[in-house]
């Protein structure tokens, strides 16, 4: 076990334990506006502070962490669920048009960055978290796919896939029994890098307002509210902004220390 | 090399009309009646129904697609509806900030990556690696918009050399690439830690490779083999990821626009989605991914500049 | 005067020992061969001369080139010495060049960076040495566009631009077949007497050691068992373990006769085609005819050998007889049924045939324990053994190979390359197949293991009636487990034949050169034990 693996397990898993927390507890009610007792510096009744709406800074960071983590949780959920089976499926047909076709859809899906693909929606249907959470899933399931081919492919050119053909075993099944094995440690820890992603995604989002909306606490909501308060009250944009970084910073340590853990010769994508 | 780069032009030419397709479907066939969405729900039927003749609506969905796409040939990106000006004239504006933010950001990028990537695999497990990486990581983990906070109350705020935001115009050129610096830097960071890291882990995949093996019996120092051997055979993955990045840096300029207030495409974007100008947010989303793909085919032309094996291939 | 002398030279990596007090001296004009199996060092005791040895390895001893002793000489020094005094050739000619630089640019480097000279200059010399070498291409191509023999010929140029006065050769003609060896042999050897300079040959084939080599050097476990003059070593062997090696060399088995004749697998007259890139973006794709007008028999328990180099199409006659592939011409049917059934596996014919792979290494899937493993081929059952049954056939699949019951619940990675061999066969055998492909099953073996495999096969085929087609580059071997013998030139079956009677009087020229090519064992001082 590395350093790595410790020091990322115990901050992500705090982050979760904030946001398990906030479904029965917070210090205070976020929606209940304390205007008076507006942009109060940490420390006292609020460890963290209060917004320019009196809020308790640490209680949104709570609610905020629940949303982040949800939003970033189905969103890689939705990539891996089709991004696997399209890559193990592009593996089976290699060279086939079928292949042609999936590699090129995820070409395309490429060239839209999760923040194009949450424009177009957003411009359509509105913001919400929902949107924010197809926008950035739909960019998850080519890294997946690809991912997922370029790691089946080798496997496919192995005696062992040649000896499972040779008992009569059909693409499909080798791909269950011989080929996803073989590579569910690198899916968790890329599903781990793309978590951390996703949450730095869902944060960009609710930024610029195409995200969660208000009342919905969240991260990127608070740094947006925080942008014109940020030379009379820094603390309404450091203590989100640092949640960010140390979710993500953990995500990021769990999947190296993961890899290096699993096994050491995994390459992540990171884009 | 020729047909390599035909190929590449194929594809390209084929990602850009399903792009296109992709964009039109969204924009102009999903939302039922985009007149009618763009206006609102309280509009009147007469306003709907001038809306609808302008934006062309009483024709097929053929016909619109087609004077679409060839008005976009032309330069003809069609009327916006809330600024009552072709929509190329909002555009030329606002790209002159748009374009230059990203490739500025891009160039720091790799300025700062590329050293810091080369010399950390080369002083492997060294202090020098150790620091490089644990820079990176957090790097990684920075919101480049918050980066970008932070970097106003330190440098504009605190310090004052730099302006918080807005942009001068061109007039000026140092001025303005003075105004878009902190921006670029916003941008380039945390990209940069991404790709110092692929370099890195490039570069070390490649020094276990056997003809490292045979360069190093030929005579050549560690630092030799890695420089003429290592460096240009890493490359290969390092390009795939500039690409990608490029794509980000546009899109995440969106986003940095909005911490600098910055008169770029994001602004654009933005105001145009409040107004519900769906013409204006059509265009600029193919814009931007024209640029991707666009910067995805120099991408693949690059591959074959640098590995002699893609320019045989067909 | 000797120009490499290694005096009690011991290395350890970490806490373990890789070499032990290894002596040898060679002289101008000399070649001497480092042979052992793997894991004997020989590897190490190169890389230790070059001065390129692993980080963390711990070098002890003396190692003197020409004067200078290399393991006290600080790294400047030594790269200065390596291209320049000493050059190096690697196995793999594949990956030891540098993909994205012309062949005539990387020659023309080991010049240009221990002379001043222009690069014009240096490259015109390049151009030389390649062309001293043999190689009829221009410098100006891409490694990617040269086989693999013409490769290691660009590898030997840039080992010797310089005239080195000592050549490291490390297994230099392993990965190449045996006509394309026999060339770069002559090459080495040529260019060690032209050059005078002194030959390190690091082989485990000891046919080319006592083909080539002046001296020989026998090593064992990091120690050296013998050394001495090739004559007097092959006359009189003084080391139990050199007797060994040089038997397993040689090793032949006893197959009994065959007790059937009835045919078992007809391949009739078939043709392979495989589709070519397109010529134009628009082009009809042309089609490369991988076999050519395949036709022979194998009856019940005929036991059948494939010989021919790498590209002869092997490999697809392989898959085309496992019923994977269709073919576009003829017909291949097995007791009278065609193996190929669409894009469902005829699963009554499928079981009748199973397969050995080369690669112990690639032929198991890591994830799944040994029991799992060799019971993949009940997949092809309509009614697979299950219970107690089905732990009757893992034991006895076990046993037959030479293994316990207690294999049964490990992985694959806790098996040394012959006991994965052994349990590749178990898993071909499970099913009781008529008919089994050993397709390079022991290439990848260590002789002794090798040896000891083939025996494992002879004794199966007492067992029970076995068939089997054996394909191999290795003719050795395939003379001594085959009844009858085809030899296949670029996708044609060439000659084929009783076994002794191919290797005695081969008629085709291709045959031929085949086995004129193949490096001989001499005839030991001693009777070779029966089996």
């Amino acid at each position: 076990m590395s350093r790595n693996l410790i020091i990322g397990a115990v901050l992500s898993l705090f982050f979760l334990v904030l946001a398990a927390l906030s479904f029965v507890w917070t210090p205070y009610d976020i929606e209940a506006l304390d205007i008076p007792n507006k942009l109060h510096g940490p420390g006292g009744a609020n460890p963290l502070g209060t917004d320019h709406f009196g809020r308790d800074i640490l209680s949104m960071i709570m609610m905020g962490a629940r949303t982040s983590i949800a939003v970033a949780l189905v969103a890689v959920s939705i990539g891996m669920a089709l991004g696997i089976p399209l890559g193990l499926l592009a593996a089976a047909r290699h060279g086939s048009l079928l292949d042609e076709l999936i590699m090129r859809g995820n070409d395309l899906v490429f060239a839209f960055p999760s923040l194009v693909i949450a424009i177009l929606i957003t411009a359509v249907f509105g913001a919400s978290a929902v949107n924010a959470i197809i926008a950035i899933g739909i960019f998850n399931i080519p890294v997946f796919a690809r991912l997922t081919r370029g790691a089946a492919l080798p496997l496919w050119e192995r005696d062992f896939i040649l000896a499972a053909r040779v008992c009569g075993k059909s693409a499909a099944r080798i791909s269950v029994e011989h080929i996803l094995p073989n590579i569910t440690n690198l899916m968790i820890v890329q599903g781990t890098i793309q978590f951390s992603l996703g949450i730095l995604a869902e944060a960009a989002l609710s930024y610029i307002g195409l995200g969660a909306q208000p009342p919905t606490a969240s991260w990127g909501r608070m740094l947006a509210d925080a942008q014109t308060l940020v030379s009379i009250a820094p603390h309404t944009a450091l203590v989100p902004g640092f949640a960010i970084l140390l979710m993500v910073l953990g995500l990021n340590l769990l999947g190296d220390g993961l890899r290096d853990w699993l096994d050491p010769r995994i390459r992540v994508a990171r884009v | 090399m020729i047909r390599y780069a035909l190929g590449r032009l194929t594809s390209l030419i084929i990602s850009l009309f399903v792009a296109s397709l992709v964009i039109f479907a969204v924009i102009e066939v999903i939302p039922g009646d985009p007149a009618a969405f763009m206006l609102g729900v309280n509009a009147r039927p007469d306003t709907i129904a001038a809306l609808r003749a302008e934006m062309g609506l009483d024709q097929s969905l053929v016909t619109r697609y087609f004077d679409w796409v060839t008005g976009l040939l032309r330069g003809d990106f069609g009327q916006s509806w809330t600024y009552k000006t072709p929509v190329a004239e909002l555009i030329a504006d606002r790209i002159w900030v748009s374009l230059p933010l990203a490739s500025y950001a891009l160039i720091l990028s790799t300025l700062i990556a590329f050293p810091a990537g080369i010399y950390a695999a080369s002083r492997r497990g060294g202090p020098g690696d150790i620091t490089i990486m644990g820079a990176t990581q957090l790097g990684v983990a920075i919101p480049n918009f918050w980066f970008a906070m932070i970097l106003v109350l330190i440098f504009a705020i605190n310090l004052r050399w730099f302006s918080a935001g807005g942009f001068p115009g061109w007039s000026d050129p140092l001025l303005a690439i003075k105004s878009l610096t902190l921006p670029a830097i916003a941008l380039a960071l945390p990209q940069a830690a991404i790709l110092a890291r692929v370099m890195r882990s490039s570069l070390l995949d490649m020094l276990g490779e056997d003809f490292i093996r045979t360069a190093r019996a030929k005579g050549l120092s560690r630092r030799q083999a890695l420089w003429r051997h290592a460096v240009r055979n890493a490359l290969i993955p390092v390009l795939t990821i500039i690409g990608l990045q490029f794509s980000f840096l546009l899109a995440g300029g969106i986003i940095i626009e909005q911490v600098f207030f910055l008169p770029g495409l994001g602004r654009l974007i933005f105001q145009s989605i409040s107004a519900r100008d769906l013409i204006v947010v059509e265009s600029v989303v193919m814009l931007l991914v024209f640029t991707v793909i666009i910067v995805n085919f120099a991408v693949d032309l690059a591959y074959a500049v640098v590995d002699p094996r893609l320019r045989a291939k067909t | 005067m000797s120009i490499l002398r290694i005096s009690d030279l011991s290395l350890r990596i970490g806490p373990v020992d890789i070499l032990r007090d290894v002596n040898l001296s060679m002289n101008h004009g000399q070649i001497v061969a480092i042979t052992g199996e793997s894991g004997s060092g020989k590897s190490m005791t190169a890389l230790s001369v070059m001065g390129l040895l692993p980080r963390g390895a711990v070098a002890e001893g003396q190692i003197m080139l020409d004067g200078v002793d290399i393991l006290q000489t600080p790294e400047p020094d030594l790269c200065r010495m390596r291209g320049n005094a000493m050059g190096m050739v690697f196995q793999e000619p594949m990956t030891a060049l540098n993909p994205v630089q012309t062949i005539g640019a990387q020659v023309a480097e080991t010049i240009l960076i221990h002379e001043d000279v222009t690069r014009a200059a240096a490259h015109a010399r390049a151009a030389e040495m390649l062309e001293r070498v043999g190689l009829k291409v221009a410098p100006s191509r891409y490694p990617h566009e040269l086989s693999g023999g013409q490769r290691q010929r660009v590898v030997i140029a840039m080992a010797i631009a310089l005239r080195p006065k000592l050549l490291i050769a490390d297994e230099p003609t392993t990965a190449l077949d045996v006509t394309t060896q026999a060339r770069i042999l002559d090459l080495l050897q040529e260019l060690v007497r032209e050059f005078d300079m002194g030959m390190l040959l690091i082989t485990h084939d000891l046919a080319v050691v006592a083909d080539v080599a002046d001296q020989i050097v026998v090593m064992q476990k990091g120690r050296v068992v013998e050394a001495g003059p090739t004559q007097d070593l092959l006359a009189n062997m003084q080391h139990p373990y050199t007797r060994a090696l040089f038997e397993a060399s040689s090793h032949q088995v006893q197959l009994p006769a065959r007790s059937q004749t009835a045919l078992l697998l007809m391949v009739d007259q078939v043709a392979r085609d495989y589709p070519l890139p397109r010529k134009g973006l628009l082009g009809p794709r042309p089609n490369f005819r991988a076999l050519h007008d395949i036709s022979f028999q194998i009856g019940h328990g005929e036991r059948v050998g494939l010989v021919g180099e790498s590209g002869c199409g092997k490999s697809t006659l392989t898959r085309a007889i496992l019923g994977l592939e269709d073919v576009q011409a003829g017909q291949i049917r097995l007791d009278d049924a065609p193996v190929f059934a669409g894009k469902r596996p005829n699963l009554a014919v499928r079981r009748k045939m199973q397969v050995v792979f080369q690669d112990p290494y690639s032929s198991f899937n890591p994830r799944h324990r040994v029991e799992r493993l060799i019971t993949e081929p009940f997949h092809l059952l309509d009614d697979p053994p299950i219970g107690l049954a089905r732990d009757a056939a893992i034991t006895k699949a076990l046993q037959d190979v030479g293994l316990s019951r207690s294999d049964a619940g490990k992985y694959i990675h806790e098996f040394s390359g012959g006991q994965r061999q052994r349990i590749a066969i178990a898993r071909a055998l499970i099913i009781e197949p008529e008919l089994i492909i050993f397709d390079e099953a022991v290439s990848a073996l260590d002789v002794s293991v090798r040896a000891q495999v083939l025996d494992l096969i002879a004794d199966l085929c007492r067992k029970r009636p076995l068939a089997y087609l054996f394909i191999s580059h290795d003719l050795s071997v395939v003379r001594t487990v085959t009844d009858r013998v085809m030899v296949m030139q670029a996708g044609r079956i060439v000659e084929q034949g009783a076994t002794e009677d191919v290797f005695t009087d081969p008629q085709h020229p291709y045959t031929q050169t085949l086995i004129a090519a193949v490096p001989q064992l001499p005839e030991l001082s001693h009777a070779t034990d029966p089996v």
